[in-house]
């Protein structure tokens, strides 16, 4: 039986059982040097799994076999069997990775180099970094648009998003955005580049076509002190119906119509609430809450929450595989 | 008087000569204003020697170099940051010799042409200079002092305060006094000037938010260790009951003696103990941890405030000249002192200046040696415009009255 068949068979019964989920939910935690396991269908944490110093940007592989950790302080992005959840083998991502995007192919890595400043580019296959492309001060957000034409990096004290053509490797503009970019990502038509500012308070919505800013979006919470509107996670649905924001120490996630380009809700999660992840249906939400050191799980359907689970010491990223 | 350059900006300027960067300059600014030729901002950093203080102990280097390490890092971030809008930034360093006149060296930068001077000046000096005609079309970044005088009345338009003032550090330690409902002080000032003036800022405070100072004392045992510490302290404290020892001692002569010595087992804070503080070694959210790496990398030693108000005065010159898209001096001073202005300087809030007086309106951290206790203003501490306001002289309490 091959992974998918497996991940099939495996989701009916799951289904037929209780209607939710059977995806595992992978939590890098920050201070306990560890990755947190949670199970969908129960909610329930599985294991912790300890891996290298100072974990904190995840993802998947596009084949759910593989995980790939930031082990900012062993300036190493490691790769992780999705299975065993063993260390396999380690990529060279220069020093302090802290976030980092995949192609969607999954062949390349685009790793954002904190503290010099310098995205590297990694050769996933070769283990090889290919190219460090200077950018601005201290870039965190880093996204590749789904039809593979554009890496965009946002620098935190150089407030820009560098626009980096994947074929050439080289910065060819530049947009100036709000204080303190934190994280970006695009909308699946690759059509706009939703970026949050931590500082600003805002999160901008940018035309690809032009690299302008089109709307620039603040958040209200009524109780809420405007100095805890501090934006950081972000991530829109595939059919560009809803988006949805991190709101930080306003402990909140901001759902927002993505075709008006207004705020719909706020859902009230747990502590300083930094990176969200989609469970791979898109009928769940989960974010990662530093503070509280839980995750969690927003029934999108309803737009509630309907459960934290407890994990571990500053959950940073979260990546979820069916 | 010489220009310094670090390494990296040697080796940045040395590779913007290059090839290989031109193209890069040549291919960017499709969204970013720029000309095809490098625009150039000269910042200057103006400083006099100062007598080294009697070390009290052998624990913490003395350091030579508190705040223009800080401007250095800052002109690097800068720079970084310049390569995308075509602008260049440089520093030239002047340090006036102690028996030498800050006066004349501040007239020949003027001369010079320039228009930012980041000062790390005594507030005497700073005063001499701002005073100065060649200092009406500059603007002076005070990066040392903590006078809330130099922030009232013998303020100036073209200064700058970039570290709080007494006042900000005052009310920021009230606040979390407040909070733990520690409002009996017993108040202990040291001998020099700024001690009284520290005192007085506590004094202040304790009014603003409701302490009762039932006990106060002037330091007037020795600033002998082995005597002070095993004899006095605990007589010097005896006979009162108080909540905490609030201690005004800015030259560190005897304030590190009082913990664990006092009659009563007591906390202290003020200038030792919990300290309030723009800037501290154990502070590390909101990124602050980034900027600590990087400032170590550079220097070699933990950020001192003078450093981290230094970084932050040439960072607010970068940031205006990025967001005009301009380095002419009247555009970046109407955008410091705008309502747009923000920089953010790793404390969790936008940082800009007061209208009324330059102040940088900033959160203040209270620290521990080894512990970041708590960052003000505090949750609950209200204000109509801005909670940052809530530290230090409002616009309706100001004595400073900008031509």
């Amino acid at each position: 039986m091959n992974i998918l068949t497996k991940t099939v068979i495996f989701l009916s019964l799951a289904l037929l059982l209780n209607g939710a989920p059977a995806e595992t939910i992978f939590v890098t935690l920050e201070k306990d040097n560890a990755l947190a396991v949670v199970d969908g269908e129960s909610a329930q944490l599985v294991k912790t799994v300890a891996i290298g110093r100072r974990p904190r940007g995840i993802a998947l592989s596009p084949d759910y076999r593989r995980l790939y950790v930031a082990a900012s302080d062993d300036d190493a992005i490691q790769i992780i069997d999705a299975d065993s959840l063993t260390v396999i083998g380690t990529l060279p991502s220069g020093e302090d990775p802290e976030t980092f995007a995949l192609d969607p192919d999954g062949e390349r890595m685009y790793v954002s180099n904190e503290d010099d400043n310098l995205v590297t580019v990694i050769d996933i296959a070769e283990q090889k970094a290919l190219k460090q492309i200077p950018v601005g001060v201290e870039p965190e957000g880093i996204a590749v648009s789904p039809d593979r034409k554009w890496v965009v990096s946002a620098s935190e004290t150089t407030n820009m998003v560098h626009w980096i053509d994947p074929k050439t490797l080289e910065v060819v503009a530049n947009t100036l955005v709000d204080t303190r970019p934190r994280a970006a990502t695009f909308t699946s038509d690759s059509k706009q580049l939703w970026v949050t500012a931590e500082i600003a308070g805002t999160m901008q919505v940018l035309d690809v076509d032009s690299k302008q800013i089109i709307k620039t979006l603040t958040f209200k919470i009524a109780g809420v002190g405007q100095e805890k509107i501090q934006p950081v996670g972000v991530k829109v649905d595939r059919v560009r119906r809803w988006g949805y924001v991190a709101i930080g120490p306003a402990n909140r996630v901001a759902v927002i119509d993505a075709q008006k380009l207004e705020v719909e809700a706020y859902l009230l999660v747990g502590h300083r609430v930094w990176n969200l992840a989609f469970s791979p249906d898109q009928s769940r939400l989960y974010t990662t809450n530093g503070v509280s050191n839980d995750i969690s799980i927003i029934d999108l359907k309803r737009h509630k929450v309907i459960k934290s689970v407890a994990v571990g010491r500053y959950p940073w990223g979260v990546a979820v595989k069916p | 008087m010489r220009i310094i350059l670090t390494e990296r900006l040697k080796a940045h300027i040395f590779r913007s000569t290059g090839a290989t960067l031109l193209a890069f300059f040549l291919s960017f600014p499709l969204n970013v204003q720029a000309a095809d030729e490098p625009t150039h901002l000269p910042v200057a950093y103006l400083t006099k020697e100062r007598e080294a203080p009697t070390a009290l102990s052998n624990l913490d280097p003395v350091i030579h170099d508190s705040g223009i390490q800080g401007a250095r890092l800052a002109i690097e971030d800068n720079n970084t940051t310049g390569r995308f809008t075509n602008q260049s930034f440089t520093l030239e360093e002047v340090v006036v010799p102690l028996e030498a006149d800050v006066v004349q060296a501040f007239k020949a930068l003027a001369a010079k042409g320039y228009r930012h001077v980041v000062a790390r000046l005594s507030a005497a000096d700073l005063v001499r200079i701002q005073a100065l005609p060649e200092a009406t079309d500059l603007l002076i970044y005070d990066i040392s002092t903590r006078d809330d005088a130099l922030r009232g009345q013998e303020c100036s338009a073209q200064v700058l305060h970039l570290l709080p003032s007494r006042a900000m550090r005052a009310d920021a330690l009230a606040q979390y006094m407040l909070k733990k409902r520690w409002q009996n002080w017993f108040l202990v000032i040291g001998p020099g000037d700024n001690d009284r003036l520290y005192a007085s800022a506590l004094k202040r405070a304790a009014k603003r938010f409701g302490m009762r100072i039932g006990e106060e004392k002037t330091w007037t045992h020795t600033f002998d260790a082995r005597r002070t510490a095993q004899s006095d302290v605990p007589v010097f404290t005896q006979g009162v009951d108080y909540d905490i020892l609030v201690v005004a001692d800015e030259a560190g002569l005897f304030g590190e003696y009082l913990a664990y010595r006092t009659w009563l087992p007591r906390p202290v804070a003020g200038t030792q103990g919990l300290v309030p503080t723009a800037w501290h070694r154990t502070h590390e959210q909101w990124g602050a941890v980034q900027l600590q790496n990087r400032f170590r990398e550079q220097a070699g030693r933990w950020m001192t405030e003078e450093d981290y108000a230094a970084w932050l005065a040439v960072r607010a010159i970068g940031e205006a000249a990025t967001r005009t898209g301009s380095v002419d001096h009247s555009r970046i001073k109407a955008y410091l002192l705008g309502d747009a202005f923000a920089v953010a300087g790793f404390k969790g809030k936008k940082l800009s200046f007061r209208s009324w007086n330059g102040q940088l309106r900033q959160p203040v951290l209270l620290a521990a040696a080894r512990s970041l206790v708590a960052v003000a203003p505090l949750e609950g501490f209200l204000h109509p415009k801005n909670e940052l306001d809530t530290l230090g002289y409002d616009e309706p309490e100001t004595k400073c009255r900008l031509e």
